[in-house]
Parts: structure tokens; C-alpha cells; sequence
């Protein structure tokens, strides 16, 4: 799905080893997971399904290792989107997936600001709010309004990145954020 | 609040920079990756490439460039220039580029925008118009209003029109450039990156009309290129022209400013950006 030679770059950057694989057994046996994503809801959902990867990402959460979610690799953990009707998601977090409101430009493109509502450890020493590039014309809304991590204004507030145990999703691109969009993923990566 | 970006433009040739004032004069001046590198550092929001090499053979190089961006430079990149099919887009997006932009090949085969939005998603599909002010009645008035005031074809009192250009500049379309940008949002464009012919390499300032023209009748972001000479410039292209982004090439190239004096002067004058 998407760019996934970008975030394979910062992660290396980074000085993690990132392989990008559709293989249940590297997944399995990989020590963190990241599902990134981006383009449509539907058709995400199809290729998980075409590759038989629903079960290995659900596993993949529930295991316990850091796993991160981007984008589109966020909005599928929920249970259901808007997009092109109603398109059902892996359910993995609870909540719906909708579109932002026709009277803004859509997608919401560009850099935006995020704003801390918790702070887990992992994120100690991140600042308040940080810009972060977005890219998206769906947002996520969580039952539970505890796991929320970031919120981001457009229009209204929404849920800009979620975090529950060792779920971590985030509708920005951490990847294309520069600086602090790398502070983030090491923060990350930092779980391992 | 959602930032506006100040995006530098590299004219890439066989995988140097080169930038040519009016598409003459072009001059060798470096790596585009240690250039989109140093642009970074300064605060750019994004950087867009646009290949101008002319030979078919050397097309492969820029995706070298787009491989060896993605592992130093971590904001959206977009490549523009010579993207004809499916495929073009699909490896330079495997290279690493976040955004293609097409424009001779979106007027000529406007299923390539839809087909690409539907495959990669719209995001990544931006439509770059280049845009030529009608000053003469090539293009019909006929408007509803001006039809039933009885003023089929008239000149005097029509609203400003632009026509579409294609073949970088060269070949005029008939077509407007305001049904043409929303046109290619229906397909499925993320964005609009739009050029005037007129004001591009003047230094005197955008074609803010247009670019209001525009901003105001399409619901995606419109990114403002052609005739940044100034700061005030940008700031007029966001305050006046409704601009999402602006593109700029000599003001950075020439370091006559850099990004970050861009953006203070843009800040302080309150348009929001990121600092």
C-alpha cells in the first residue's frame, strides 16, 4: 500500500533494519510491525484480505510488540469508514472512520499542527505541539476517548494519533515530518 | 491550523539542477538532492522536481535522483515532467517520490488522472496547468448572464479568462483553465499546481486573479507558481490569491532569500505557517 519506500528509508535512517514484506512469517517474527498506508479504505482492506494478512495483523497487535500504524494503516484498525459508502475495517480499535466536512479543502494536505492530550513514556520528552505533515481526507473517531495521543485541528479538533499498549497510530507521516516526524519514529522504534 | 507551504522548485536535467529564466538560458548548479538537502534545513514544506530531460534514453535518471532523495530528505517530494502512463508514475513513486505531477499528458489523456487517483490514490495525483491570459475573444463569453443580456461574444465586459497550455508553454489548447481545474478535480486531481505563462520568470509578482480564480472554484489546494520576486510576493499569493502553497524557484536558487527569511516575513504579516 502507498509509499512504503519512505518510511523504509527513515526508519534506516534511523539505523533500524526495515523490510517491507506481505510474509506472514516475517511478520510473525519481526520484533515491531508497521502498517503504513496510503489511497483508499476499500481497496486496503481487499489487498489485506487478497494476501491473507487480516489474521497476522490482528495477531500482530495482540502480541505485544510495538506495532505502528500510518495513515490509511490507521484508519483500517477501526471498525468502519465512510469511504465509498461504508466499508468495513479490521475492528481492531473501536470506533469509525469519517469524512471531513465538504466546506474545507479536501484532502486535508500540508503540515498541521499536533497536539500531546496524554503523555506515555514513550513520548517523554516530545514537545506540546509539533507540526507534522498530513495527508488525508478521513479522519479516525475512537469510542474510547482515552487511548487518543494527539489532536489536531482542521476545521474542528480531531484524532490525529492514537496509542493503547503497544498500538501506536498516527493519521500524520511521521516519514515526511522531518525533524520531529523522526524524533517520533525513534520514539517508536525505541520500544523494541 | 493547517500550515501554508512555501515549496522550492529544482528544474532537474539529465539528474543536475538546472534553472532556465522563460525555459532559456538553463544553467548547471548541482545535485537536486544536496540542493532539496540544504532546502530542508532551511524549513522548506515540501520540494517538487521537474524533470526536464528531453532525451528518452536519460528518463531513467531521475528516478535514480528520486532513490537517492528519499534516503536523505524526509518531506514530500513531487516529480513532474514527461509522465505519460500507469507505469511512468508507478515507479517513480516506488522510487520514493510522494506526489507525480502530470500536465501535457492529463490534457491529452485525462483517464490517466482518474485511473492514477483510483491505483496510488488522489493524493498523490497533481495536475499542473499552465495558464496563458486571454486578452483577445478566442475564448466565447457565454455566460448565462451575458447571454441573456444579449452579449454572446462580448469583450469589454467579460470576466477574465486564462487558456491552458501544453508542451511546456508551447501549444495553446482552447481550453479555460478554470473548467479545466475542475475538471480534473471531478477525476480525481489531490491538487492543482498552477503555472502562469505570463507572470513566470518576470519576478513581478503571481497572477493573483488567476489564482484566486481558481482557489475559490476548486475545493482541493491550489499551489500558486510563476512570478515570485519578492517576499510580498508569496504573501500576496496567499493573502489575495486564496493559495494553498507557493511555488518558487529563482528567489531560493539565487539565494536572494532563504526559506526561513520567506517564512518570518510571512508569519509576521499573520499568515500561519510552519516555522
Amino acid at each position: 500500500m502507498g509509499n512504503l519506500r519512505s518510511i523504509q528509508k527513515a526508519l534506516e535512517f534511523l539505523d533500524y533494519r526495515a523490510e517491507v514484506t506481505d510474509d506472514k512469517n516475517k511478520i510473525n517474527g519481526a520484533s515491531a510491525v508497521v502498517l503504513p498506508g496510503v489511497g483508499a479504505f476499500p481497496r486496503a482492506m481487499e489487498e489485506l484480505k487478497k494476501r491473507d494478512l487480516v489474521e497476522t495483523v490482528k495477531d500482530g497487535v495482540s502480541s505485544g510488540k510495538p506495532f505502528l500504524g500510518i495513515c490509511l494503516g490507521m484508519q483500517i484498525l477501526f471498525e468502519e469508514s465512510d469511504e465509498f459508502g461504508s466499508s468495513q475495517g479490521l475492528g481492531i480499535v473501536q470506533g469509525k472512520v469519517k469524512r471531513f466536512s465538504d466546506k474545507l479543502k479536501i484532502p486535508h494536505m500540508g503540515w498541521n499542527e499536533i497536539e500531546l492530550i496524554k503523555r506515555p513514556d514513550f513520548m517523554e520528552d516530545f514537545p506540546k505541539k509539533s507540526f507534522m505533515y498530513f495527508v488525508h481526507s478521513y479522519y479516525c473517531e475512537p469510542k474510547d476517548k482515552k487511548i487518543i495521543l494527539t489532536k489536531t485541528s482542521y476545521g474542528k479538533n480531531f484524532v490525529s494519533s492514537i496509542c493503547r499498549d503497544n498500538l501506536i497510530a498516527c493519521q500524520f507521516h511521521p516519514e515526511k515530518s522531518q525533524k520531529l516526524g523522526l524524533e517520533f519514529l525513534n520514539n517508536f522504534g525505541r520500544l523494541i | 491550523m493547517l500550515a501554508k507551504r512555501i515549496i522550492p522548485c529544482l528544474d532537474v536535467k539529465d539528474g543536475r539542477v538546472v534553472k532556465g529564466v522563460k525555459f532559456l538560458n538553463l544553467q548547471d548548479a548541482g545535485d537536486p538532492v544536496e540542493v532539496a538537502k540544504k532546502y530542508e534545513e532551511e524549513g522548506a514544506d515540501e520540494v517538487v522536481f521537474l524533470d526536464i530531460t528531453a532525451s528518452h534514453e536519460k528518463r531513467n535518471i531521475i528516478l535514480d535522483v528520486v532513490k537517492r532523495t528519499a534516503e536523505m530528505v524526509f518531506m514530500p517530494l513531487t516529480v513532474g515532467g514527461g509522465i505519460r502512463t500507469i507505469e511512468d508514475i508507478r515507479n517513480l513513486l516506488a522510487s520514493g517520490a510522494d506526489k507525480i505531477s502530470l500536465n501535457t499528458a492529463a490534457v491529452n489523456n485525462p483517464d490517466l488522472i482518474s485511473e492514477g487517483a483510483k491505483h496510488f490514490g488522489e493524493q498523490c495525483i497533481v495536475v499542473a496547468i499552465d495558464a496563458k491570459k486571454v486578452t483577445s475573444h478566442k475564448l466565447p463569453v457565454t455566460s448565462e448572464k451575458q447571454k441573456t443580456e444579449g452579449n454572446v461574444g462580448a469583450i469589454r465586459e467579460s470576466p477574465k479568462k486564462w487558456e491552458v497550455y501544453i508542451h511546456g508553454g508551447r501549444t495553446p489548447t482552447g481550453m479555460d483553465v478554470v473548467e479545466w481545474a475542475k475538471k480534473v478535480e471531478g477525476l480525481g486531481a489531490g491538487e492543482i499546481l498552477l503555472t502562469s505563462m505570463d507572470c513566470d520568470g518576470t519576478k513581478n509578482g503571481y497572477d493573483l486573479e488567476l489564482t484566486r480564480a481558481v482557489s475559490e472554484a476548486v475545493n482541493i489546494p491550489v499551489i500558486a507558481s510563476g512570478g515570485a520576486g519578492t517576499l510580498e510576493h508569496l504573501y500576496e499569493a496567499f493573502k489575495k490569491g486564496k493559495a494553498d502553497a507557493v511555488l518558487a524557484a529563482s528567489i531560493f536558487h539565487y539565494r536572494e532569500f532563504t526559506i526561513r527569511q520567506a517564512k518570518e516575513y510571512i508569519a509576521k504579516k499573520g499568515i500561519p505557517v510552519r516555522m
